[in-house]
């Protein structure tokens, strides 16, 4: 299952162009990823392609850091 | 220039006179086109006149089910939807003091919150595509406002309004959100004008004619072209000089 980090992360580092390094559990996407608000509406929608869920409008608000991504989708993803 | 070879277009009210020259308009560029509207003669007779590359996508805009149906629908015929013409829109004129909710509340839905609808329902892909091309089609009586038109007139209002913030929020993504707001077209819609009506309208337009639904199309094929990429949340009106704004 930490295949799931492996993966968010991935599609963190290629959506925001930030550093790996940077990209850890308790990053958040706005604060210390310099994510706008709409950066975290298509990191949500690459979530939801990359992992075959979706993430519904009230639950994709409370993703506010990578861990948040990581959590949600290891409760709610099949793959 | 203005060559439109691949894209994949969603015009509604494309059974009506300006729709119906929209998609014309388009497809002549090269775009496949999806036809929308609730009467399916006059979009199976449009597609059937276009051949290639057109389809049609029957949806009544007055139901929210119905709308985000209609953009599931469009996605599935055409593959991707790169360019939205929202132009599908109609009048329930009544002086302010008569105007039932109901009156109100038909324009409202068709004229704006189905333009909103479908805008958010093909935002997503364009997003993901980099490219995209919201368009409205407004009206002058939306900028200047007109007796009886409270309904409508604040139903275009509402379009320029949503269009501009719309435009703020994606430009970053290659998509550009515009309207082109007619001044008096010929069409069914102003076939209702009696002979006095129109001479009167006439004398405030500088261009001592109205405007031929090939001359919005033609403002609707520019805002659709990659020479657009860099105009957006903009409002291009084709009135003949009636009102300069
Ligand atoms: N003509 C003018 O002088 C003028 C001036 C300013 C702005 N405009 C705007 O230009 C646009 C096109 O107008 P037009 O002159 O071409 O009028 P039109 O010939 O009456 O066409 C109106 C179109 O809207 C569609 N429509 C209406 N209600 C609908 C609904 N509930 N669901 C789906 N489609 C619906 C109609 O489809 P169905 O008939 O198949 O239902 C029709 O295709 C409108 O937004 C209008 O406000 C026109």
């Amino acid at each position: 299952m930490s295949d799931v980090a492996e993966r968010v992360k991935k599609i963190v580092v290629d959506h925001l162009g930030v550093e790996e390094a940077k990209v850890t559990e308790n990053a958040s996407f706005i604060d210390d990823l310099g994510a706008d608000s709409l950066d975290t509406v298509e990191l949500v929608m690459a979530f939801e392609e990359e992992f075959g869920c979706e993430i519904p409008d009230d639950a994709a608000e409370k993703i506010l850091t990578v861990k948040d991504a990581i959590d949600f989708i290891k409760a709610n993803a099949a793959a | 220039m203005f060559d439109l070879t691949g894209k994949k277009a969603l015009v509604t009210g494309a059974s009506g006179g300006i729709g119906a020259s929209i998609a014309r308009a388009l497809h002549a560029q090269g775009a496949t086109v999806a036809l929308s509207g609730t009467r399916v003669a006059p979009l199976e007779a449009l597609a059937a006149e276009l051949g290639e590359r057109a389809v049609v996508v029957p949806g009544n805009l007055a139901d929210a089910a119905a709308t985000e149906q209609l953009a599931k629908d469009a996605e599935a015929a055409l593959g991707q939807v790169d360019i939205l013409v929202n132009n599908a829109g109609l009048t329930r004129d009544q002086l302010a003091l008569r105007m039932k909710d109901d009156d109100w509340q038909s324009v409202i839905d068709v004229n704006l919150t189905a333009a909103f609808r479908l805008s958010r329902a093909v935002m997503r892909g364009m997003m993901k595509r980099r490219w995209g091309r919201i368009i409205g089609i407004t009206s002058i009586v939306g900028v200047t406002g007109n007796p009886g038109q409270a309904n409508y007139a604040a139903s275009k209002a509402g379009m320029i309004g949503m269009s501009k913030s719309l435009a703020a929020e994606v430009a970053s993504r290659g998509i550009t959100v515009n309207c082109v707001a007619p001044g008096f077209i010929t069409t069914a819609m102003t076939d209702a004008l009696n002979g006095e009506q129109k001479d009167k309208l006439l004398t405030n337009i500088p261009a001592g004619r109205m405007g031929e639904p090939g001359e919005i199309a033609a403002g609707v094929v520019y805002l659709a072209s990659e020479e657009a990429a860099y105009v957006t949340g903009q409002t291009l009106h084709v009135n003949g000089g009636m009102a300069m704004i």
